[in-house]
């Protein structure tokens, strides 16, 4: 599951890299093929990566208290005095 | 990803100009503010000897359609009796109190951010400004986000009242959302933090064990840490109306700590009401590199810490939520009630069970490893107006 784990974050940096490169080479013949009206499902608020802020801030918080591991959470950072 | 020191900032320089880039070629479809929204949060967290918990309110409010505010206040109430605290001293009640607010500005398609949050206990004062922008492009298929933020801690010790030391922290954010198809999303996301100052416990010491006797100084760890963590998350919308989101993400750290760890969770709603949730997290990291359990000679730097020994967790995570359609609850759009439960297990490999007791039977630093669990809830009420 290491080994997978690493493989795959490993993918994660490249990707992010080569999608904001990809489009910035390519918006101008590449367009977007999502069309608003087939949005529906995306908009579903289950869809929501992260539905309830106070709450998933909580939960940042405490995992940040626990492990070393810190950063990326996908919301906003901030003082926490949990040293 | 970049640090801010001189070694890595030309990569800032090319990726704020391919942010530019970026902008200077999106496609006009207007963004939106979040929700107006307010959460009445109560969390509870239990578990190895300690006991956190308290209330959290999160307002928002938008005017005029191009500005939305958001207030929170956040309290901590902590009552510990961890093996830490039994074995260097005694059990302790603080408090910690949070508060915070911002403003969210949209322009066109761009959202512009600012934060201000300020934490105050007896022995630690942490104040954070923020700073973020947030472009959607290609036609709403894409958002960019771009974030800073600098804390400014003040570390003290009660009981010493000589005792104060500054910590600095500025964390660099970048993230990056791509709707895939119409059923599958997927996010990018990574998170440099730069840490300098007074960065150990003010309280825990470690074991130092050398031919003279056992002596127990106070911890001391670099005045420096930098650390780099990258994020993936997706979701797919399943044929009969559930989600499914995964997570990945690693950690490395200049203290010599790497960390990944992944999650699975799964979303059902049941008739109009009812939302229910289930998660798997795993989590592992390796030790820092000036980690141990006993010391056999004084070193520079100094941790004995069980967040920098190697160790593992899991959570299980279950929750539900419930929208109160009744005609009370009609003043509000919309109004749901929450509850959240999420069981944790930690397992340390080289943090020991050092009590008294097993150093007697087992010897100074032969202790089993330590373990405990946790039982996290969070019961909140959402409101939508």
């Amino acid at each position: 599951m290491q080994s997978l784990i690493t493989c795959i974050t490993a993918g994660s940096k490249a990707f992010g890299y080569l999608v904001v490169l990809g489009l910035f080479c390519g918006c101008s013949f590449i367009q977007p093929w999502v069309k608003p009206y087939e949005r529906e499902n995306i908009a579903d608020p289950i869809m929501s990566f992260e539905s309830n802020p106070a709450s998933t801030k909580y939960m940042n918080h405490v995992f940040e208290a626990r492990e070393a591991g810190r950063g990326a959470e996908g919301s906003a950072g901030g003082g926490c005095g949990c040293n | 990803m970049f640090h801010v020191n001189q070694q890595h900032s030309p990569r800032i320089a090319a990726h704020l100009l391919l942010l530019v880039a970026v902008f200077a070629q999106g496609t006009a479809l207007a963004a939106v503010l979040p929700e107006d929204r307010s959460e009445l949060l109560y969390h509870s967290y239990e578990g190895g000897g300690v006991t956190i918990n308290g209330p959290s309110v999160l307002v928002r409010k938008q005017f005029a359609e191009t500005v939305s505010v958001w207030g929170n206040y956040y309290v901590d109430m902590v009552s510990s009796a961890s093996l830490d605290v039994l074995t260097q001293g005694s059990a302790y009640t603080e408090e910690r109190t949070e508060t915070g607010g911002g403003i969210d500005y949209l322009h066109d398609r761009t959202t512009m951010s600012l934060s201000y949050t300020r934490s105050i206990e007896t022995d630690y004062e942490a104040s954070t400004v923020g700073i973020g922008i947030s472009q959607e492009f290609f036609g709403d298929l894409s958002t960019l986000t771009l974030g800073y933020s600098q804390g400014n801690d003040t570390v003290m010790r009660n009981g010493d009242e000589n005792f104060s030391q500054p910590a600095q922290h500025q964390r660099f954010s970048l993230g990056f959302t791509q709707i895939l198809t119409k059923n599958w999303i997927m996010s990018f996301s990574a998170e440099t933090v730069s840490d300098t100052g007074f960065l150990n416990n003010a309280y825990r010491q470690v074991r130092l064990s050398q031919v003279g006797g056992l002596s127990t100084p106070f911890e001391s760890y670099p005045t420096t840490h930098n650390s780099d963590a990258y994020a993936l998350r997706s979701m797919y919308y399943l044929p009969y109306r559930a989600a499914l989101r995964a997570e990945v993400r690693t950690y490395t750290d200049s203290w010599g700590v790497k960390s990944n760890n992944y999650e699975l969770r799964y979303i059902h709603p049941y008739k109009d009401q009812w939302i229910f949730e289930t998660k798997y997290r795993a989590y592992s990291q390796n030790q820092a590199d000036f980690y141990a359990s006993v010391f056999t000679e004084p070193r520079e730097f100094m941790a004995s810490d069980k967040e920098m020994s190697a160790f593992s967790d899991f959570t299980l995570g279950l929750g539900a939520s419930y929208e109160v359609k009744a005609d009370w609850a009609s003043v509000f759009d919309k109004l749901t009630l929450n509850l959240y439960w999420d069981y944790m297990s930690f397992d340390y490999d080289n943090y020991p069970n050092k009590t008294p007791e097993n150093t007697q039977e087992f010897g100074l630093g032969n202790e089993p490893a330590y373990s405990f669990s946790a039982n996290v809830i969070r019961f909140f009420v959402s409101v939508w107006y």
